[in-house]
Formats: C-alpha cells, sequence, structure tokens
C-alpha cells in the first residue's frame, strides 16, 4: 500500500514517470516529480507501482545564538497566527514554526532586540477564536508579566485580531507592552509581511508603551509599521498588507524600518505607571446586530430573547426604522442593555438630531459615541460581566476604560 | 564590440558536444495569467505609483545550500516597484491570484500538440523560489504542462521534455548598489517555458532548432512579437569541460556563435589547465596590502580608489602568461576572474600579464613582484577599493583561479552582444519549488485535448498564400512569417468585398515599417481601418498610392473614418457615379475616335478621365470603367 511522501513509478502508456507522492484535493493522484514540479493523474488511466517507502528527513541542526543578558526578555504567546513558516521543498510541505528556536531561525534579526520565551497557547484558525478563549489567554499574558516578562507579543490571525486585542485591552492593566501582531501575507513567501511586523512588535514590545497594541504594516512598502490603540483599530481590507487602521484616531505610534525607531503621536501609558491587575469577567452572550433597509424588527426581538445584551450598527448618525423602536423598548425595559454604534463606521453617534434619534433615546439605547461597533460588543460583554445592573452597564458603556471613547473628535 | 576573428571549427562530435535549449515565449493573451489585467507593456514615466520591499527568505528543511541563492541574499537590497493604471493588486502581492488563465492554457495545450508531448491530467501551480526580486512575491508561479515530446530536424527528433506555463518576470530597470527598481507592467504576462532534451548535435543544429520552435510558437498566432518577447537560453557542454547555461540570447541568428564561442571557451580553458597542471601551479590565497607600493602612483584607477582604500594583491603561482591567455575573441581568463571579482561591487582587477598599463609603472610592478615574493612564472592580481569590497574581490579571484587548476566551473553566464557570454552566477541547484495553494489544480479535460486545433504552419501558410492569392514568393514569405494575424483579420474584415490582396499584403509589409519609421504609432489602428483603406480603394475611391497617408492620417486623428480621411486629403470627393458620368461625358465628345480605333481608344481615353480626376481616384478603377463602356459602346454600334 502507498502512502503520501513514498517514491512511486506512474505508467501512463508507454510513458512513466517518477516522483514523490502527494496529497490530492481533488481525487486524483498527484506526484512531485525529480524536477520539483507537480503533476496529476487520473487514477483510472494508469498504474502506480512503489519504488520506496518514505524516509524520515533528517532534523536539520539548529543554531541560534545563546541569550544575551543585556537585552529583554519577551514572551511570545501564540493563537495560531502563522508568524512563521517552514517549507520543505522536498514535499512541498508548509508548516507553522512556534517554538522560539523555530522563530528565531526564521527570523534571526529579533536576536538583536531582546531574548525570547514562546509558548502555544491555542493552534486554531482566528474565525474559530472565542470571547471565553480571551479569559485563558488574559490569564496566561498575566502570568508572563508575572513571571517577568518586559514585553508581550501575540500572534494572532487577522481576521478577528481586532476582538482579542480589545478584550485584553479591557481585561488587563498592564506595567508591559502587550502587543498583537499577525501577517497578510502567508509567512511562507519570502515577501510576507510577517518578518517586518514582528520585528516592528518586537521594538515596541520593549519599548515604554504599557498598553495593548495591535502592530502591522502602514503601508504597501516595508518602509514602518503602525502602532494602533487595540480598541480603536480595525482590519479595512481583505489582503493588503496595511489593512489595519486606526479608526476615529491617529494611530499611536509608528516604527520605523529596517531602523526600527518609534515615533508616537498621541499620550500613552508608560511603562511601570500602572500595577499588573486582571479583570476577567465577562460574558460572552451578547450579538452585534446590523441594520439594513426593511429588516424585521423581528431580528431585535430573536437577539433580545437569547442574549444578555446588543449592540446595534444603525444607519448614519445611528438609526434604525421606527418600526423597530417598540421591540427596543421592550428589550430595555427587560433590563437587556441596547447600544447604538454606526455602520459608517467613521465617526460619532449623534441620536438626539433626528426625531427617530429622539425616539431611540427615548426607547432607552445607550449612544456607542465613536466607538466602533465590534469594540462596543467586546466592552458590551466585559460590562456585562462586572454587573447585572443595566443603569450600571451604561455608565460603563459611556466611560472610556481603554482608549476606545474619544470626548472629542479629531478631523 | 567590432567584428571579431572566425572561431576555429571543431569537431563537435569527438568533444562530446552536447546542448539544449530553453525557450521562453510570452503569449498575446487578452488578461494576465494571475489577473484580469491586460499584458500591456508601459512606458515607466506613466507609473502611477511606487512601492518598495525586502524579501526574506524562509528556512527549507531540504538542509543543503542553494549556491546561486545564498550568492543573491550576500546583501540584503530594497527592491523598488513601478505600478501602472494596468496592474492591480495581484502584481503588487496585496491580493490572491485568480485561476490559471484559461486562454493561456488553450495557447499552451495547442504548443504540447506541436511538440507531440503527453499532457498531464491535472496541471498543479507551483511556487518556484526567486529572491533577486523580479517576483514581487519572492516565487515565480510555474506550471508543468506536458512532458516526452519530440520535434523533427534535419539532424533526427530532437526531445522536448518540458513544456511549462508560468508567469513572466517583472522587468528590471535599474541596478543600483542598495536598491534595484522594477517595472511591474510585465510580471504576470503569460510565458511558455520550452525545454529541449540536450540532443542538439552542432552549433548550426542549435540555430536550426531554436528558429523550429520558433515557427511553432509564432504559426499559433497567439504569442507576443517583438524585442525581449521570445528569450533562448542554451545549455552547452563538452565531455571535458562543464554544463554551461546561457541566459538572455534575444537574437536567433547569434545562437550559432554563442554556442561555437562557447565550446571554444570551453577548449581553451582545458588547455590552459593542462599545461597549469604541467607546471605544478598552485594558488594559496594569501590576500596582502599593497598599498604602501603605490604611494606616488600616476595610475588614475588607484590614485582614486586609494582616497579611501586600499590596493591589495594576490599571487596565483605558475599562472604568468596564461591569465592574458584569450579563451574567446577579446576575452581572457583575466576576464573571467575580473566577471567574478565583480560580483564584490569592484570596477575591475589588474593582473602582471597585462602590465605595465593603466599607469602602473614597470618600476611598480617590479616593487610588487618583490613584495609579493613572486617568480618570473607567477602572476600577480591587484585590485584597488573598499577594503572589505577588495577582499571579497580577491577572494573571488582566488575562487576562479582555484577552478581553473582542474575544471570548467558550472555556471550560469549572459550572453554578450557579440557571441561571447560572462559570468553571472553559479548554476543554480535543484529549483525549491511548493504548491501554489491559491491556485486550485486544472483538470485537463478530454474535451480540451480533443478541441485543440492545430493550426497552420508558416510554412504551409506561405504556400498558401502564394496559390491562393498569387502573392510572389518573397511577399508570401514576410506576411506569413511576420504578419499574418493583422493580414488574416483583414481579409476577414472586408468579407466578399472587391480587394487588392497584393496591396493588402506589401501595406503590412512595407507600408507600415515606413510609417513606423516616420514616427507614427501604426498600434493605433485595428483590422477595421485597414479593412476601410482598402475598400475605398477597391471601389475607385481613392488611389492605392495614397494608402499611407490615408493611413497616417487616421493614425494622427483617432476616430476618424477613412472616407473623412480621404476627405480631408481632398480625396474621395469622386464617387464611383462621378466618375461614370465624367467617362460618358468623355466617350460622348469622341464617338469618332472610338469607332475609329476600337478597344485601342481606352488608353487615351483614360489619360484624360485621369488628368481630370487628378489622381483621387485608382487607375485600375478608372480603366475597369472606361473599358466596360466602350466596350458596351462598341457592341450598341453592331
Amino acid at each position: 500500500m502507498t502512502e503520501e511522501g513514498d517514491t512511486v513509478l506512474i505508467k501512463r502508456g508507454d510513458n512513466s514517470y517518477q516522483g514523490v507522492l502527494m496529497p490530492s484535493t481533488t481525487g486524483s493522484i498527484v506526484i512531485k516529480l525529480i524536477n520539483g514540479y507537480n503533476a496529476g493523474f487520473d487514477p483510472h488511466t494508469v498504474e502506480m507501482e512503489l519504488l520506496e517507502k518514505k524516509s524520515d528527513v533528517m532534523a536539520q541542526e539548529v543554531t541560534i545564538p545563546p541569550p544575551n543578558p543585556n537585552l529583554p526578555t519577551v514572551s511570545i504567546l501564540s493563537t495560531g497566527g502563522t508568524i512563521a513558516s517552514k517549507v520543505d521543498y522536498r514535499t512541498g510541505a508548509v508548516t507553522s514554526q512556534f517554538t522560539a528556536e523555530d522563530i528565531l531561525l526564521a527570523i534571526p534579526e529579533l536576536t538583536k532586540i531582546a531574548n525570547f520565551n514562546a509558548k502555544v497557547v491555542y493552534s486554531i484558525l482566528s474565525e474559530n477564536m472565542r470571547p471565553d478563549y480571551w479569559i485563558k489567554l488574559a490569564e496566561e499574558v498575566e502570568k508572563e508579566i508575572s513571571s517577568g516578562a518586559s514585553g508581550v507579543i501575540i500572534t494572532h490571525g487577522t481576521d478577528t485580531m481586532m476582538y482579542t486585542a480589545a478584550a485584553l485591552a479591557f481585561m488587563i492593566k498592564t506595567p508591559v507592552p502587550i502587543v498583537f501582531v499577525g501577517s497578510q501575507r502567508s509567512a511562507d513567501r519570502p515577501s510576507s509581511d510577517n518578518a517586518m511586523n514582528a520585528i516592528c512588535a518586537a521594538q515596541v514590545a520593549t519599548s515604554d508603551i504599557a498598553e495593548v497594541t495591535v502592530v502591522m504594516h502602514a503601508t504597501t512598502s516595508d518602509d514602518h509599521c503602525n502602532i494602533h490603540r487595540a480598541t480603536r483599530v480595525r482590519k479595512m481590507h481583505t489582503s493588503r498588507r496595511d489593512a489595519f487602521q486606526t479608526i476615529n484616531s491617529r494611530p499611536l505610534g509608528q516604527v520605523d524600518y529596517p531602523s526600527g525607531k518609534i515615533t508616537t503621536h498621541l499620550d500613552y501609558i508608560k511603562r511601570g505607571e500602572r500595577e499588573l491587575s486582571i479583570n476577567i469577567k465577562m460574558t460572552s452572550r451578547c450579538a452585534l446586530l446590523k441594520y439594513t433597509t426593511g429588516a424585521s424588527p423581528e431580528t431585535l426581538l430573536f437577539a433580545s430573547a437569547n442574549y444578555k445584551g446588543i449592540v446595534l450598527e444603525g444607519t448614519g448618525l445611528g438609526h434604525v426604522s421606527t418600526e423597530w423602536i417598540p421591540y427596543i423598548e421592550r428589550t430595555t425595559q427587560a433590563g437587556i442593555p441596547v447600544v447604538m454604534t454606526s455602520q459608517c463606521i467613521n465617526g460619532r453617534v449623534c441620536d438626539r438630531v433626528y426625531d427617530t434619534g429622539r425616539d431611540i433615546l427615548k426607547a432607552g439605547v445607550i449612544e456607542g459615541e465613536d466607538m466602533l461597533p465590534e469594540v462596543a460588543l467586546v466592552k458590551l460583554m466585559w460590562a456585562a460581566g462586572q454587573t447585572q445592573d443595566i443603569d450600571e452597564i451604561k455608565k460603563i458603556m459611556s466611560t472610556n476604560i481603554a482608549g476606545e471613547i474619544t470626548r472629542s473628535s479629531q478631523t | 564590440m567590432g567584428s571579431v576573428p572566425m572561431t576555429k571549427e571543431y569537431d563537435y562530435d569527438k568533444l562530446g558536444f552536447k546542448a539544449g535549449l530553453e525557450i521562453h515565449q510570452q503569449l498575446n493573451t487578452q488578461e494576465k495569467l494571475f489577473c484580469g489585467c491586460p499584458t500591456l507593456l508601459r512606458d515607466t514615466e506613466d507609473s502611477a505609483y511606487q512601492y518598495y520591499r525586502y524579501l526574506h527568505p524562509t528556512r527549507s528543511e531540504m538542509g543543503e545550500v542553494d549556491r546561486a541563492a545564498l550568492e543573491e541574499v550576500m546583501h540584503k537590497r530594497k527592491f523598488v516597484y513601478m505600478a501602472y493604471d494596468t496592474t492591480c493588486l495581484v502584481e503588487n502581492d496585496e491580493e490572491p491570484p485568480r485561476e490559471l488563465n484559461k486562454e493561456a492554457i488553450s495557447i499552451t495545450l495547442q504548443i504540447a500538440r506541436l511538440c507531440n508531448m503527453n499532457v498531464f491530467d491535472e496541471i498543479h501551480t507551483m511556487r518556484k523560489i526567486v529572491i533577486d526580486g523580479s517576483n514581487t512575491s519572492g516565487f515565480q508561479r510555474t506550471a508543468l504542462v506536458s512532458t516526452g515530446g519530440h520535434i523533427e530536424t534535419s539532424q533526427g527528433n530532437v526531445g522536448v521534455g518540458v513544456l511549462c506555463l508560468e508567469e513572466e518576470a517583472a522587468q528590471r530597470i535599474e541596478d543600483k548598489a542598495d536598491h534595484v527598481v522594477f517595472s511591474i507592467d510585465r510580471l504576470g504576462i503569460p510565458l511558455v517555458e520550452i525545454g529541449t532534451d540536450p540532443d542538439i548535435t552542432s552549433p548550426l543544429h542549435a540555430r536550426e532548432t531554436a528558429e523550429l520552435i520558433g515557427m511553432l510558437l509564432r504559426s499559433t498566432g497567439k504569442v507576443k512579437r517583438g524585442q525581449g518577447t521570445i528569450r533562448q537560453d542554451i545549455n552547452v557542454s563538452i565531455a571535458r569541460g562543464a554544463r554551461v547555461e546561457i541566459k538572455g540570447v534575444q537574437a536567433l541568428d547569434l545562437i550559432e556563435t554563442i554556442v561555437e564561442r562557447e565550446v571554444e571557451r570551453q577548449v581553451n580553458l582545458l588547455g590552459i589547465m593542462d599545461e597549469l597542471q604541467k607546471i605544478n601551479a598552485s594558488v594559496h590565497g594569501d590576500i596582502i596590502d599593497v598599498t604602501h607600493l603605490f604611494g606616488k602612483t600616476q595610475s588614475e584607477v588607484i590614485k582614486k580608489a586609494l582616497k579611501k582604500g586600499v590596493v591589495l594583491a594576490v599571487i596565483l603561482h605558475g599562472f604568468a602568461g596564461l591569465v592574458g591567455r584569450e579563451i574567446q575573441p577579446g576575452r581572457r581568463l583575466g576576464s573571467e576572474m575580473s566577471d567574478y571579482a565583480k560580483k564584490s561591487g569592484v570596477g575591475g582587477i589588474f593582473h602582471t600579464d597585462e602590465l605595465p598599463a593603466y599607469g602602473i609603472t614597470d618600476q611598480e610592478i617590479d616593487a610588487l613582484r618583490q613584495a609579493m615574493d613572486a617568480k618570473v612564472e607567477d602572476c600577480v592580481v591587484l585590485v584597488a577599493d573598499f577594503k572589505e569590497r577588495a577582499f571579497n574581490a580577491l577572494q573571488m579571484v582566488v575562487d576562479r583561479s582555484r577552478f581553473a587548476l582542474d575544471s570548467v566551473p558550472e555556471e550560469t553566464r549572459k550572453a554578450l552582444p557579440n557571441g561571447n557570454s560572462a559570468y553571472m552566477r553559479p548554476l543554480p541547484g535543484a529549483a525549491r519549488m511548493y504548491p501554489e495553494t491559491d491556485v486550485p489544480p486544472v483538470v485537463v479535460t478530454h474535451e480540451m485535448l480533443h478541441d485543440i486545433v492545430l493550426p497552420e504552419l508558416l510554412p504551409a501558410r506561405k504556400a498558401r498564400y502564394m496559390k491562393d492569392y498569387g502573392l510572389n514568393d518573397e511577399l508570401a514569405e514576410r506576411v506569413a512569417f511576420k504578419h499574418f494575424e493583422l493580414f488574416e483579420d483583414i481579409l476577414s474584415e472586408m468579407g466578399d468585398e472587391d480587394k487588392n490582396v497584393t496591396l493588402i499584403a506589401s501595406t503590412l509589409v512595407n507600408t507600415l515599417t515606413e510609417l513606423r519609421r516616420d514616427g507614427s504609432d501604426v498600434n493605433k489602428l485595428d483590422p477595421g481601418h485597414y479593412a476601410e483603406v482598402f475598400k475605398l480603394i477597391a471601389s475607385g475611391n481613392a488611389a492605392k498610392e495614397v494608402v499611407p497617408e490615408l493611413l497616417s492620417t487616421i493614425i494622427a486623428q483617432p476616430g476618424i473614418s477613412a472616407q473623412d480621411a480621404a476627405q480631408l486629403l481632398g480625396l474621395g470627393t469622386k464617387r464611383k457615379e462621378d466618375i461614370e458620368t465624367l467617362v460618358d461625358e468623355i466617350i460622348s465628345q469622341r464617338m469618332d475616335f472610338i469607332a475609329e480605333r476600337g478597344l485601342g481608344a481606352v488608353g487615351p481615353l483614360m489619360g484624360l478621365v485621369m488628368k481630370e480626376m487628378r489622381g483621387s481616384v485608382d487607375g485600375k478603377v478608372v480603366s475597369d470603367i472606361v473599358t466596360k463602356k466602350i466596350k458596351k459602346m462598341l457592341d450598341d454600334i453592331i
């Protein structure tokens, strides 16, 4: 019986082809030929003969420099986002790398910035991240910091990085930098943004910016990364390197590449300014509902029956159809907070301008100010974990906790 | 470089000569291989924006280090990319590729059939690591489509082992010490790579094979034409020598010379090797600082280098006279060493076989020889530059000299315009490839194979043009080999209308060249424009002599019709009816003359009509009308 990795001979008519058996997604027989190319055969028209069973590839000697006592130590926690990859050109297999050694072998520049400890917390696709996983991650981060880490880097898939980053910003008061990083272009390609993002993240992790931040490419060029405040950042493009953007504010700062120079644009909490503490109480049973033209208010009815808090993504300044208003009122009267945000993404909610808005406020809606809808959702989960009292929740939602609300809208 | 003396005649069989070709040809598809962008080359002045990147090679599990890849990463370079309003995020490596271009696959299958190849049931796109910056991703997407073919040549079959469909690389615009500029308009144009087996038996055979493959490709009518759209690489080896790949041969008529010169180079390098071994030559490789010997030098090159640098030297024992020996016309072993040295950024080297010269005096050479303890049979090589650069350069010279002692090195070389070649880099190791998971495999169905239509080959096309259209040998050849796509498009555009095919053919072969020479952009003309012009001529509304003016008017004023162009030129105001009226008038005034001369009156009468029309109509049309009318009149009389 043949298996992937075996060397086989494929006979088709008068021709024969030698190669290594590869996985196939289409039911065909795929081999990697001696010249490195893969080719596929219809299994019904060929005969396959085993030439040699697969052999184990000899492990490569790994050599990384010993820790440098003059450098700070940074912890890398991985959740499944790939910051380093290894390619086996013999089999074509791409494997994600999570040990500190492997990450440093892939991105040797890091060894000049800090010493690293690495730990795999989760190994999941970022779309499979869940609110209860945030809690364990926050606890792991706390553990690293209390054991002396000068900074923590969290590698995360880019799709839901903003949610996890925001959650940690609400849950942790940190004396050291906590930096989220990922890559938009796969780490196996020489052009990947992984190396530069990781190098810039390490610069931030060893800086005095003691906040939860996201460090990713600022432009399509390899010129600098932006340092985004975790509660302000949103993935704004499906594939570009500069997908991450700070909304309703400026980035906290930037890291030039390859110099590593950090420039800050906003005030921030400095290293050691705060004591380490975590507050991980939260409820995951909150929903984000997008109001669309003609959407039936029953959607809200369903949500209020199943969730403990609801964030609405209304139109414009924060509106839903007047049809919805009685349902909102019923929801809030049942003690379920309803927070209004805008699907414009940019700008502040204001329900005092039009009649509909005023009626929405009367129905008990909490204005989400200039919070991103997704951040408002994460914050509501956290707020509803702190208290069941709707007035208390309203107070928390209207108070700036981690940079998610600003009093003045700039530009 | 001027012309150089002809190479010696060799017995290629006896030398154990082997050669194979690798031909890269761009396809003329509507869209690029992995995105919807047009396959259009742009002027770099029209670049809409630029960005830059670094490449970061990933770790491989193979353990072995690829020599070529290693040399590329010796210095980490910045790659600047020029983008256009005709390129997109896929070229920028900012968006996953689309599926393999179907049009490109169908052309490739046609080529596979022309080369009698076996097509795989499933085509898999691979990522082939290329870290010189010419691909924004750091790899080239390439798919092996078929293997095991052959083409028939005068020297028997030549195997065609490989046919790949791949993406063209970005065009290198500028090469600076710390950065390279690329233009990404070319990136992603579909490219076929055809690799022959090493069945080629002589330089002439190499050229014949290249011409044959070129002809097959052009016969499809779907390949790009013009400078840079086809590139030939040649692999050459002789029994005692080594496999050498010569890249970037753009002109077919250079292939023979390139191959001859490579054989000559290897034979001469082997001759030098034999001599070096006989006299027990050796290279210890100690690099010595001899800056102090050139304190008062008159050599401009050294003086300039000494402002911030040093002069370093290395001794090659037993090499005297051999470093300066010619191995290709105008190129010496010293040139090969210099090629290697230049890789570290120096301008070149000096060696004692060519000194005194360049302002370096006999006295300085004596002092140098003394300082180096060089005997008369030794050669000393010098480099003047920044210390590190000079040191690396001499290291490379030492490497090359050591090769000279026992082998011809395996190399990738670049073709020079005169048929010689220069060192580029070591021969690459096994290609580093892994699957392009963003592009699903393409199943080659029975329908796809069944639907392949073999194109009419160019020689057959030429014969048909001679037979069907009465074109002469030269005109038929030039239209068939160089212009048949446009020619056929014009003919089909004109449909069943009367047409002067010879005029159409000679317009494409001659007139277009003239227009181009005069600065007209003939690419602005589409088949419809030509058809209108030739209809105008056929209907007699313009003389064939004004075709160039009509075409250049249409080019200069896009959107104008052929009719309006004729009007602008003061032509075409005469319609066929007008001519007939005029002819009737003239005939009626000269009834007696016609009665007397019969059909002999056609000539003189035609002269009169043409004079009246002042060249605004085609002579043949007038002649037809006059003859017809006179005949009718004569018939009426009878």
